[in-house]
């Protein structure tokens, strides 16, 4: 292998498109006839729709077609109660779409939009899950307030309870009397206990008893959720906003109704998605039916106002901690408690792994996880960036240096004294394990890069009315799955061409994978042709690009492939030359024997000699395990070249997660709050690192995420009307170029990990969390310590602090 | 409120070449009519649909609306003239850079090249109730649904609330007015002139605007006179972020100090009313004191008196306070 490759920069192959504007977006996309649809959002947090009347919109020239949930039922069957569709009937949030109307403009279908008439029930409504579950709160559903997975005996069923805590619980989890809260014994549903809790508590020299509050942030992506449909008889063509091609197809029955046979996704380009578009979008089915509906391919682009309402939020966590340590710093006993504020729909994760972040993190010798989800009249969840792990280390993190500087420890050494390492076993001891986790050497380097025993001193630092504060924090998360395959093709003209099912959103990980095997086969680079972002052309059983799994797990794939081609290569030489196949090397796109380069063949003449004997080499018979959707995507291919596709059957002894390590300082005017980040670093442990221009990119593109949900994004709703009001980017405020310092630093510890075949580990999700819970450490720094402990940290929220004011809202109260 | 978003209705456009042809439109059209300058305050309401105009007249190609001069008691700055274009002309750099500092945090680079500061200065308030096209008083409703026990008001007035409790979000108005800046407005019949000070109405004089201008009025440029050139300034926002966010509380101050002693001072708070305050009481008390962290302290104190914070809003007080001090001070503490 001649790696050379991997871990050197490159022109990803679809940069000159994107900085030509040539790229096409799904909303970039035109064809003969199409039609624009608009929506009708629900003006109500929680109704009915008793009545539509679209009589006049449908006489006006140039509509054409007004969908509703009872047109999806029929093409779809029937929704659950407690599905989320396209279109409904009983919307469970302000902005939830009800119908959709396709017309010749967009202007026209806006005008229908106006003259349709909705009767609409108004039901109860709550916003915040810890109102809701009050005695006598109100129900976010109509059963109750929370979405449950039951096993029964017939399997699991979803179904919803209503949750109600007793007035002292709640007393206890808010504060009363001046009291601030602690740790609350309400009703909780998730439950895991690690060790001896109670001893841990009591071997503790330091016990930390803390509400905290993190708020739901929603995903905004710079692209929204556009998406295109036309029909060609039975198959359906989809040209969404997704992050994840390959399993848009196989998720295709699930979201539009339509079997993978009769779907073909194309997206070639997606301006991010942070896991709100992972197998694509809840609209969907709009174009999708809208275009069965008229006969006519349907364009529904998404503004920004309603990327607010369907694009999905990470779930707020009203939560509490109460951490044992011992005079070293170990953490003894860690009791972690949340309530997940869930949206109408499902059921989310993030307050599972959040526990399983807390075990993973700080190794606790003993541990306690306690969640609760509860359902609220917001818009629906999805996973963001580290799901459960940003909550979780924005809300510690800062916990960690209130310890330290009790118990007169170094920030950095409480970190590291009860850090994970290689193997470390973490969650509700059913014996889960790490891989690897170079985390000492992560923290080494940054101690190193920053200075650590001088950036200390300038805390505290006053310049006129500023201090200096200077923060650390970590963050970990999945980083990684196996078991997809590989696909790849070498043609006539003695090209490699690489079929990929991942999505590009341009984290380049499509292509950055696909190194792999032209380092194996010694490809150069000029000679590979990536294919991607078309189910129509042939593509592979990948993974979704979701949970930083696609760099581990397509690595993996794709050097299966590549070695399933190496041996057709070999032994098609083999057959022309003589000899066995392992006298052959592949090497400088040729295939020859060992010392006689001459006796051998080019890729070009192997790949004829594959067409000619058909057979295994040409794609007519395949390896066996192979995914449908990859012998779908052979069958393309089939005839046109050699060909190899082949499973992930690697082995892997346990997760695969990868950490980032951080450094933020801040300047903090006294006089008006206003917070200056002066410095950031980051450092991380990812394996091998593919590609590192790329990988500087997501560790700070991660962090600038997460310094504006420390200090900017927030929803605020109307309590009384259920109805939020930051639904565009300024009012929604994330973070922006001009938030952050112009440089930014990061490093990489490049350990491999030994369960990759080139050692590489994911990344995406953990720079947000780094980033977020070092800025929050280093207010922290700047404000005096036992005062971070909510999110976001704004303006008003710093200076009331300063001021010794009580806040203007009450601190676990949600959307406030 | 608003069924559809994000898209535009019919309207009449209208894009004279002249200020009289603008104005013979706007007076033909009076109540039903729009002045777009940049857009960048239009553009939101129109597509959400929330104010429905049939005639728009586009003051983009009226030469005479753009540009800055020298004037014999200062300068005249026309009201289309591109923010960028005040934050970058040498003039008032050099002496009235207090205009080009507040001109320069408004909004993004992108904003700025396409805003103008006319429309800085007449812009519509940013309560997203109104905005969101709930009718309230200013929206020709009976109720404000920002000052309930519940409203989220965080944004809004601490002072001079008049059944309407939202704020003049406008970063330049403060620097003019700290400039004792006169608005030229031209009608039909003719031009008047008005302080910048007097330009902006509360809404206890009319809760449906925000200026003076008449229906079939435009706010034709804006003159600084030379009294206050390179005079000691001082302006300051306080905002979430960098980018694109309009003032918490923003502050502007023109100072004559001579050996250490206010000779004369002129000192404006925004996003605090619904207009930008003059703080005459404070200028009074200023004008031949020596300036001290003390003397400061004691006049922004005096500042805020009368404050009346909504639920959410408290933090505006001391946020006030302490701009007023810098901005009698300086940034650092003396």
């Amino acid at each position: 292998m001649a790696n050379t490759l991997v871990g050197t920069d490159y022109v990803p192959p679809d940069l000159i498109e994107k900085v030509t504007g040539r790229a096409r977006y799904a909303e970039d996309w035109r064809a003969e006839g199409m039609l624009f649809a608009k929506q009708l959002l629900s003006p109500m947090p929680h109704a009915r729709v008793r009545n539509i009347d679209a009589s006049a919109a449908l006489e006006m020239e140039g509509v054409e077609a007004v969908l509703t949930a009872d047109d999806l039922a029929e093409y779809m069957g029937e929704a659950g109660p407690l599905d989320e569709r396209s279109l409904t009937n009983h919307p469970k949030y302000e902005g939830e779409p009800v119908l959709a109307v396709a017309a010749t403009s967009e202007k026209i279908a806006a005008d229908a939009i106006e003259k349709i008439k909705v009767d609409f029930e108004p039901l109860p409504f709550a916003l915040d899950p810890l109102d809701s579950i009050a005695p006598g709160g109100a129900d976010s559903l109509p059963d109750g307030n929370s979405i449950v997975r039951e096993r029964t005996d017939t399997g699991v069923e979803t179904v919803v309870k209503r949750v109600e805590w007793t007035a002292e619980d709640l007393a206890t989890a808010r504060g009363s009397d001046g009291e601030k809260g602690r740790m609350p014994e309400g009703v909780f549903q998730d439950e895991w206990t690690n060790g001896d809790l109670e001893k841990g508590f009591a071997d503790a020299d330091y016990i930390i008893d803390e509400p905290l509050f993190f708020q739901s942030v929603t995903h905004h992506p710079m692209e929204p959720r556009s998406c295109m449909a036309h029909w060609e008889g039975d198959t359906c063509h989809l040209y969404p906003s997704t992050q994840s091609v390959a399993f848009t197809l196989l998720a295709g029955q699930g979201t539009v109704g339509v079997p993978p046979q009769n779907l073909v996704v194309h997206s070639e380009y997606t301006g991010g998605g942070f896991g709100s578009k992972i197998v694509g979008t809840s609209n969907m089915a709009v174009p999708v039916y809208l275009a069965k509906k008229t006969g006519k391919p349907v364009m529904h682009r998404v503004t920004r106002y309603e990327e607010n309402y369907i694009g999905r939020a990470r779930p707020g966590f009203q939560g509490w901690a109460k951490i044992g340590f011992k005079k070293d710093g170990r953490i003894s006993a860690f009791d972690w408690a949340v309530i997940q504020d869930n949206g109408p729909y499902g059921r989310q994760s993030d307050m599972g792994t959040s526990g399983n972040m807390v075990s993973l993190t700080y190794q606790p010798e003993s541990m306690r996880h306690r969640g609760l989800s509860i359902a609220t009249n917001t818009p629906p969840r999805a996973p963001q960036r580290a799901p459960g792990g940003v909550q979780m280390s924005a809300m510690v993190e800062p916990l960690l240096d209130r310890a330290a500087d009790h118990l007169g420890i170094d920030r950095l050494t409480i970190r590291q004294i009860n850090i994970a390492k290689n193997g470390a076993k973490f969650g509700d001891g059913e014996g889960r394990n790490v891989t690897t986790a170079y985390v000492t050497e992560a923290w080494d380097r940054l101690a190193e890069m920053v200075d650590w025993d001088d950036a200390k001193a300038r805390s505290g630092q006053m310049n006129g009315s500023k201090v200096t504060g200077v923060g650390l924090a970590s963050s970990t998360y999945t980083a990684g799955s196996s078991g997809f395959d590989g696909l790849m093709l070498i043609t006539p003209e003695g090209r490699l061409e690489i079929h990929t099912g991942i999505g590009n959103l341009g984290t380049h990980s499509f292509s950055d994978t696909a190194r792999v095997a032209a380092d194996l086969l010694d490809v150069p680079w000029e000679k590979v042709d990536m294919v991607w972002g078309d189910t129509g052309k042939g593509v592979p059983h990948t993974c979704v690009q979701a949970g930083s799994q696609t760099t581990h797990a397509i690595t993996r794939a794709t050097h299966a492939a590549a070695t399933d081609m190496k041996t057709k290569l070999q032994e098609l030489a083999a057959q022309v030359h003589g000899g066995s196949a392992s006298q052959y090397v592949v090497a400088g796109e040729r295939v020859y024997r060992r010392g006689n380069r001459a006796a051998g063949l080019s890729l070009a003449q192997a790949a004829e000699k594959a067409i000619e004997m058909g057979g295994r080499y040409d794609g007519t018979e395949l390896n066996e395990g192979l995914s449908p959707i990859t012998l779908g995507g052979a069958a393309v291919l089939k005839g046109r070249g050699l060909l190899a596709a082949a499973k992930d059957n690697y082995g892997r002894a346990g997760d695969v997660y990868s950490w980032v390590v951080a450094y933020a300082e801040i300047e903090l005017d006294k006089e008006t709050g206003v917070i200056e980040l002066t410095d950031y670093k980051a450092v991380t442990d990812c394996g091998t690192v593919l590609n590192p221009r790329s990988l500087g990119g997501q560790l700070h593109g991660g962090a600038v995420q997460g310094f504006g949900c420390a200090v900017g994004q927030k929803w605020v709703y109307d309590p009384q009307w259920g109805i939020p009001f930051a639904n565009r980017f300024y009012t929604a405020r994330p973070a922006t170029i001009l938030d952050v310092p112009l440089e930014m630093e990061w490093d990489a510890v490049n350990m491999p990990d030994p369960n990759n075949p080139v050692g590489s580990k994911g990344i995406g999700e953990p720079p947000m969390g780094a980033g977020c819970a070092s800025l929050l450490c280093a207010i922290q720094d700047a404000l005096g310590q036992d005062t971070v402990a909510y999110l976001p940290l704004m303006t008003d929220h710093i200076i009331n602090q300063l001021e010794g004011r009580e806040q203007d809202s009450e601190f676990l109260a949600a959307h406030t | 409120m608003a069924v559809i978003h994000d898209m535009i209705p019919d309207f009449e456009l209208y894009q004279p070449e002249s200020l009289d042809g603008a104005l013979e439109v706007l007076d033909r059209h009076r109540d039903t009519a729009w002045v777009l300058a940049g857009g960048m305050d239009t553009f939101d309401w129109f597509k959400d649909r929330v104010k429905r105009p049939e005639a728009v007249v586009d003051l983009g190609a009226i030469p005479e609306l753009s540009g800055i001069s020298e004037t014999d008691g200062g300068i005249e700055i026309g009201a289309m003239t591109p923010l960028t274009e005040v934050v970058e002309n040498e003039l008032v750099r050099e002496r009235y850079s207090i205009l080009a500092e507040a001109a320069e945090t408004v909004a993004t680079p992108q904003i700025r090249n396409q805003g103008t500061l006319g429309g800085n200065l007449v812009q519509d308030t940013r309560c997203w109730y109104y905005r969101a096209g709930w009718p309230c008083y200013r929206a020709g409703g009976n109720i404000c649904y920002a000052d309930t026990p519940e409203s989220m008001n965080r944004e809004h007035c601490i002072f001079d609330a008049s059944r309407c409790v939202a704020v003049t979000p406008s970063d330049t108005a403060p620097a003019l007015i700290a400039l004792d800046a006169e608005m030229v407005i031209r009608g039909r019949r003719g031009e008047r002139t008005v302080a910048a000070e007097d330009f902006f109405v509360g809404p206890a004089i009319d809760i449906t605007r925000m200026t003076v201008l008449q229906p079939n009025e435009v706010l034709q440029s804006v003159r600084i006179p030379d009294t206050w050139a390179g005079a000691d300034f001082y302006f300051e926002k306080v905002r979430d972020r960098n980018a694109w966010d309009f003032p918490l509380v923003n502050v502007a101050s023109a100072m004559r100090v001579e050996d250490g002693v206010v000779q004369d001072c002129r000192l404006s708070v925004g996003a605090v009313s619904p207009v930008p305050l003059r703080m005459d009481r404070c200028e009074e008390l200023l004008r031949g004191q020596k300036i001290s962290e003390d003397i400061a302290t004691r006049i922004a104190e005096l500042g805020v008196i009368g404050a009346k914070p909504l639920r959410h809003n408290g933090y505006k007080v001391p946020l006030m306070r302490n701009l007023i001090r810098r901005a009698i001070r300086g940034q650092a503490p003396v």
